[in-house]
């Protein structure tokens, strides 16, 4: 099984800061580390090639120093590490992100499967993972916690939902997307690191993938962040004590002073 | 301080923290309390090749290498102490069958043990032999192809939970030392079963247990190097594990020191944190000196074996008997520097306090250390 997995390089913090004026994430003197939902990723990609076989390939945009979240992927038992990075990619926001990926992910050839993460833990956003199904036309399936059963054509998968699990069958090749249910990511062994120390990684920019200007980087990219801000803290609420007939009673009559 | 280490070596170091840090703290305390056999620690220690750094490549290791092994133990003793000498005294367990194992014995033993899937023992001490080695009593008497071990070993760390054993033993009482031989022996043996399980003050993740020999019979190639060789083996294999003490020892030291730093920077007395306070730093700043001092004696030493030195036994008994009473100084401090809560079991400076008494006393108590030390001093004065 030709395994591709799609990784992003984050801050390690969880307290993302934010430049006010340019609306982006403030990176300096912040450590980088592999986006924590990646991880599991990676890891079910190493997990299905322990057991049919077949190859990883690791994909990362990013700049420069996004070399090193593939070399730990591949300490990981990741194969080969591809790192599309460009001047012309920079401000891109998850759809020209995606778009730019699925060039990648043609570029780097036949796949049964591509696995990412629900989303990142710096934006949130848990669109990338889709878009790229989208822009190369192959289903997907999102939030996975366990894959059932996984054969050539097809895969058998759970799903977990807010409000329960579904069990869902697609043909392969297609993308999903893994929560962190799914596994408990693995400690790179030390002959791992050797091997990742010296993998050969490839760099893919615009030349290599010849993408529509139009769409890709800034211009490529839809989305305007007019304004970043905290959502006020939830208030306290109230609570209702007494006898369960009476704060029924309460309950009914705030109820309907609300919706008058 | 930069000892400047390879490439290769920070990445031991790097791999060997992340293991202690995710893997290993998180569950120090619960083993400490359990005295359990901490397996899920050791199976990732194993997946990740730790076991492979005393073990050639030929035989499935990363290659032997002190240096590389006292990295390891370091990083998991600054975790948990208890833990960290389960991994090396498997490394103890191991180094008779890497120093003195003929090819057959090494193909049969090494691949599993350097990938932790079997960890190994090294079963000595009796009740009656502990510094004074020469005193066991354990017979190994040669009928046809085999020998039949009887005796008793006590006080064996790892003891029940390896799976193999290297175990000296007497095969001719009338040479004395010279008439002890050292064996490979399996568990599951006939004849071969485990006796009391210790309850030990400190490193109680790790199992000490008594090892019973019951006319157990062994294949005669199962002999590590010759008949009477038992002591050199002995000898040979605690040069190359002693500084692995020092360095848990060391490990120990360093944790204590972290976490006597971290509190005092946090706990607030007189409006300051405590670490404002020179009576504070003075202790501080003798503790971090020591560890260092103690880095450096046992790096120095771990390349000097490495590098094929001569005559180690001195510079490694140096650096266990000063590693090892560095630990106890500094961890004690820890205890006082976080004052009523140091002696309180909600904190982990008491478990370093109690992890660092063992190793002023095992491999060799700290007399011993200064025996050797002693000794091979006048030797060289007399030349």
């Amino acid at each position: 099984m030709n395994i591709i997995v799609c990784i992003k390089q984050v801050p390690e913090t969880t307290e993302v800061r934010i430049n006010p004026e340019t609306n982006t994430l403030i990176r300096d003197g912040v450590k980088s580390i592999i986006n924590p939902f990646d991880m599991y990723a990676i890891e079910e990609a190493v997990r299905l090639k322990e057991r049919f076989g077949g190859k990883i390939s690791v994909i990362t945009m990013g700049p420069p120093q996004a070399e090193g979240a593939l070399r730990e992927a591949i300490s990981m038992g990741a194969d080969e590490g591809f790192l599309v990075c460009d001047r012309a990619f920079a401000g891109s926001d998850t759809w020209a992100t995606s778009y730019t990926l699925s060039g990648a992910i043609r570029k780097v050839g036949a796949f049964d499967l591509i696995i990412c993460g629900k989303q990142a833990s710096d934006g949130d956003t848990a669109q990338v993972g889709p878009g790229i199904a989208t822009h190369l036309d192959i289903p997907q399936v999102t939030y996975v916690k366990k894959i059932e059963e996984a054969g050539e054509k097809s895969m058998r998968v759970e799903r977990m939902l807010e409000e329960g699990f579904e069990i869902i069958e697609t043909p392969l090749p297609a993308l999903i997307t893994v929560v962190k249910e799914i596994n408990e990511p693995r400690i790179p062994s030390l002959k791992g690191m050797m091997r990742a120390k010296s993998a050969k990684i490839t760099m893919l920019g615009q030349k290599d993938l010849n993408l529509d200007t139009n769409k890709i980087g800034l211009c490529g990219s839809p989305t305007q962040v007019v304004k970043i801000f905290t959502p006020p803290q939830r208030q306290g609420g109230q609570i209702l004590q007494g006898e369960t007939a009476e704060i029924a009673k309460q309950l009914a009559a705030l109820i309907k002073d609300e919706v008058n | 301080m930069d000892y400047l280490l390879t490439d290769e070596q920070k990445m031991i170091k790097e791999l060997a923290h992340k293991i202690a840090e995710e893997k290993i703290r998180p569950v120090a305390a619960k083993y400490d309390l359990t005295e359990e056999f901490p397996w899920d620690v050791i199976k990732v220690a194993g997946e990740s090749d730790m076991f492979g750094l005393f073990i050639p490549e030929e035989y499935g290791g990363m290659g032997v290498n002190v240096l590389n092994l006292c990295l390891a133990t370091e990083e998991f003793s600054r975790a948990c102490g208890g833990i960290a000498v389960c991994y090396a005294a498997s490394a103890l367990g191991t180094f008779p069958i890497v120093l003195f194992g003929n090819d057959q014995q090494k193909k049969k033993y090494l691949p599993d043990l350097a990938k932790g899937k079997k960890i190994a023992a090294f079963g000595l001490t009796e009740p009656e032999a502990g510094s004074d080695a020469a005193a066991i009593k354990t017979t190994a008497v040669k009928k046809g192809d085999h020998y039949v071990l009887n005796g008793m070993k006590h006080f064996i760390t790892n003891g029940g939970d390896a799976e193999t054993y290297t175990v000296v033993a007497m095969t001719d009482k009338n040479k004395g030392a010279r008439g002890a031989s050292a064996f490979i022996v399996e568990k599951g043996t006939p004849g071969f079963t485990f006796g009391k399980k210790e309850e030990k003050l400190g490193i109680r993740a790790s199992s000490t247990r008594e090892l019973i020999f019951n006319d157990c019979k062994i294949p005669a190639e199962n002999l590590l190097a010759k008949e009477g060789m038992g002591f050199i083996v002995t000898m040979k294999t605690f040069d190359m594990s002693r500084p692995g003490v020092a360095a848990q020892a060391l490990g120990i030291a360093q944790g204590a020191l972290e976490c006597a730093g971290k509190y005092s920077r946090q706990r607030v007395q007189f409006g300051k944190p405590i670490s404002s306070f020179q009576g504070i730093q003075w202790m501080l700043a003798d503790m971090a000196t020591e560890v260092e001092a103690a880095r450096a004696l046992v790096y120095a030493c771990a390349r000097a074996i490495d590098a094929g030195c001569k005559d180690v036994g001195r510079d490694s008994a140096m650096a266990k008997l000063f590693a090892s009473d560095v630990a106890m100084k500094v961890s004690t401090d820890a205890v006082q520097i976080l004052g009523g809560y140091g002696y309180m079991k909600d904190y982990p400076a008491e478990k370093y306090m109690r992890d660092a008494k063992i190793t002023q006393i095992y491999e060799g108590t700290n007399q011993i250390q200064r025996n050797i030390i002693g000794l091979q001093l006048i030797k060289d004065m007399a030349k």
